[in-house]
């Protein structure tokens, strides 16, 4: 594997050249919080971040994205014809992503893109992204990236891996795409620098204590866990907020709504939250998830268990622990996964407690 | 690449009002665009959204048959934004349709099979659909008998009048309509959709298959009853509803458990159905 040595004198020359043929997202700080954002011609990625407070899905997954768009103007000859919304498939390049978040989107993209349906939204400003990301070598204590296929040094789903290396990031070329964006920012200095990854890759994967427990998921019993008597407990100081689904780089629910402005209007697709009461009410006021207890277990039912069943793929959680930061109540997806991993059927004494 | 989130074009060609309280309207459109009734190719128990610009969409079942060119049926009733939206609109007016989305019911394993349908109120869009599908002429021999029981609270509630009187008369289907309470001039059952299925369906085996269709309580009173009369649960074919946006299960809303109702239903087998969470 190519490795490119990258002095951090050249670090922001280089960024400057990609951008005349990428536009730049990294993360920024604003009003006391890093978020990825688009960067201004002069502006630096805040490499010292971390975890942001929303993970950089927004990126490929707007928070709200126009899809369809129409006139409702009837002098018009198409009016009320319903269009697709342009999509720009500038190329794109996301510096500084965390192994964590950029395994969401391969996690994120088995919804987007399957073998019946294929969002456009989603797979066209994909493929058109490059992913940038830096090794996690000072992981934070709510990391739980290790248990959940997901590390420090995770490669996947990025195309470029850099770690840092104080006076200069070393560069692990992962794809053509990475190799495209180094020869564009002119990074062309090759090290022989296999065994920094390896050994730093050890020391990271050292540093994160925090586990959770996730192999017998795979063979418990949809309904015997569906009705497990722990949801009430589990879900007792839950607010219904959302943060939760709104921090999570891997939750991908959305909403249709349409917007009209006088005679024009369009179609968004916003995120929304099985969180709320709102997401599931039918018309007629019955509400099959409508109350609290019943929404929780959706979300951590969905995330551990019917997403294990129907992908084959490990959990829907990378281990960012953004939820577990930033949960008002302390409601912490590393307790639950235990519990309902270790669940044995109604004859279990219920002694396990979040 | 296709945007799945975009409609065909479609023009409303005629609006009838389908119940005499005026609560459901069936709406006939035509698409706009050469090729769009080809690709809109669909099977009996199929679903679209109808997609009105600057208003929303709302999943409803195709009422129209397979077997029926030229066009597609929708029977509305009116209830939420989108629905009264539309019930408003008029002969003439542009909207979008979206599909056809989700599965169907099961015609190649119904192939040879004997078949019951039991429907109730307004949820007879997708039974008229199949019912039609099977009784033409280049599909009728595929299938054994056809019995289908149907109740409505009163004659003007129930659906597609003209179509049940015309198949009253025929010999190659059993229908049982039946209405709540007598009313004059009514010469059919008299009783709730259950109990008249309990007298007059057939016997339920291997070669028989039930397909139900109704509000929750017609469906919960029935299902006893189907048991009773000997089908097995496999044998017991329904179709589910659930709040959606997309329809192609993506927004992930309709879930119950890891099934979608949009995209791995809406048609449930009663077998498959117990083996989800009850969340729809």
């Amino acid at each position: 594997m190519k490795v490119v040595k990258i002095d951090k004198s050249q670090w922001s020359q280089g960024l400057t050249k990609s951008r005349e043929s990428y536009q730049l997202y990294g993360p920024v700080e604003t009003d006391g919080f890093h978020s990825f954002k688009a960067l201004a011609a002069d502006q630096q990625p805040d490499m010292a971040c971390v975890n942001t407070r929303l993970s950089p899905k927004a990126i490929l997954f707007p928070q709200s994205e126009a899809i369809v768009e129409y006139s409702l103007d009837s002098n018009d000859a198409d009016h009320h014809v319903q269009k697709s919304t342009p999509i720009d498939e500038n190329p794109r390049a996301i510096v500084g992503i965390r192994p964590c978040d950029a395994k969401s989107v391969r996690l994120l993209n088995l919804n987007f893109d399957n073998a019946e349906y294929q969002d456009p939204y989603w797979v066209k400003v994909l493929a058109a992204t490059t992913f940038i990301g830096l090794a996690c070598d000072d992981p934070r204590s709510t990391c739980f990236c290790t248990s959940v296929g997901c590390g420090p040094y995770n490669e996947e789903g990025l195309d470029i891996l850099l770690v840092d290396q104080e006076e200069a990031y070393l560069a692990k070329i992962l794809t053509e795409k990475g190799e495209a964006l180094v020869k564009t920012a002119g990074w062309d200095a090759t090290a022989d620098a296999t065994e920094v990854f390896d050994t730093g890759k050890q020391a990271a994967e050292a540093k994160i204590v925090s586990t959770v427990s996730t192999d017998k998921l795979k063979n418990q019993d949809i309904l015997s866990l569906h009705s497990a008597p722990f949801w009430e407990d589990v879900g007792f100081a839950c607010l219904n907020c959302g943060t939760c689904t709104y921090t999570c780089p891997t939750c991908w629910c959305f909403d249709l709504q349409d917007e009209v402005r006088g005679k024009s209007g369009k179609r968004f697709k916003n995120w929304d939250s099985c969180m709320f009461p709102l997401f599931t009410l039918h018309t007629t006021g019955h509400n099959p998830r409508g109350t609290k207890m019943q929404r929780v277990r959706q979300r951590f039912m969905h995330k551990l268990k019917y997403f294990v069943d129907k992908y084959d793929h490990g959990i829907m959680c990378v281990g960012c622990g953004r939820c577990v930061n930033q949960c008002p109540v302390n409601i912490d997806i590393r307790a639950i996964c235990e519990i309902m991993n270790a669940y044995e059927g109604e004859n279990q004494e219920a002694t396990a407690r979040v | 690449m296709k945007n799945p989130y975009v409609p065909y074009p479609v023009r409303i060609d005629d609006i009838e009002i389908a119940t005499e309280d005026k609560s459901l309207k069936t709406f006939k459109f035509v698409f706009l665009n050469e090729g769009d009734e080809e690709n809109f190719s669909y099977q009996a128990g199929q679903f679209a959204e109808l997609s009105v610009a600057g208003v929303g969409e709302i999943p409803i079942g195709i009422a129209s048959s397979p077997v029926e060119k030229g066009f597609v049926k929708f029977t509305v009733f009116k209830a939420g934004v989108v629905t009264t939206h539309l019930h408003n609109m008029a002969v003439g007016d542009i909207m979008g349709l979206r599909g056809p989305l989700g599965n169907w019911y099961p015609w190649d394993l119904l192939q040879g099979k004997n078949i019951l349908i039991v429907g109730g109120g307004f949820a007879f869009t997708t039974l008229r659909s199949s019912i039609k599908y099977m009784l033409d002429p280049e599909n009728r021999s595929k299938f054994g008998t056809i019995d289908v029981v149907y109740g409505a609270r009163t004659p003007g509630m129930l659906l597609y009048k003209d179509e049940l009187i015309e198949w009253e008369k025929r010999d190659d289907i059993n229908m049982h309509l039946t209405i709540d309470t007598p009313a004059e001039g009514w010469n059919y059952n008299v009783g709730f959709t259950p109990p008249v299925t309990e007298q007059k369906a057939p016997q339920g085996d291997a070669d028989t298959y039930a397909i139900v269709c109704g509000p929750p309580v017609m469906i919960r009173f029935t299902l006893p009853v189907l048991e009773k009369l000997g089908y097995a649960h496999d044998h017991i074919i329904m179709s589910l509803e659930n709040r959606m946006k997309c329809g192609f299960g993506m927004c992930g809303r309709c879930g119950i458990g890891k099934e979608l109702v949009c995209k791995d239903g809406p048609v449930f087998t009663l077998d498959q159905i117990n083996q989800t969470p009850k969340e729809y």
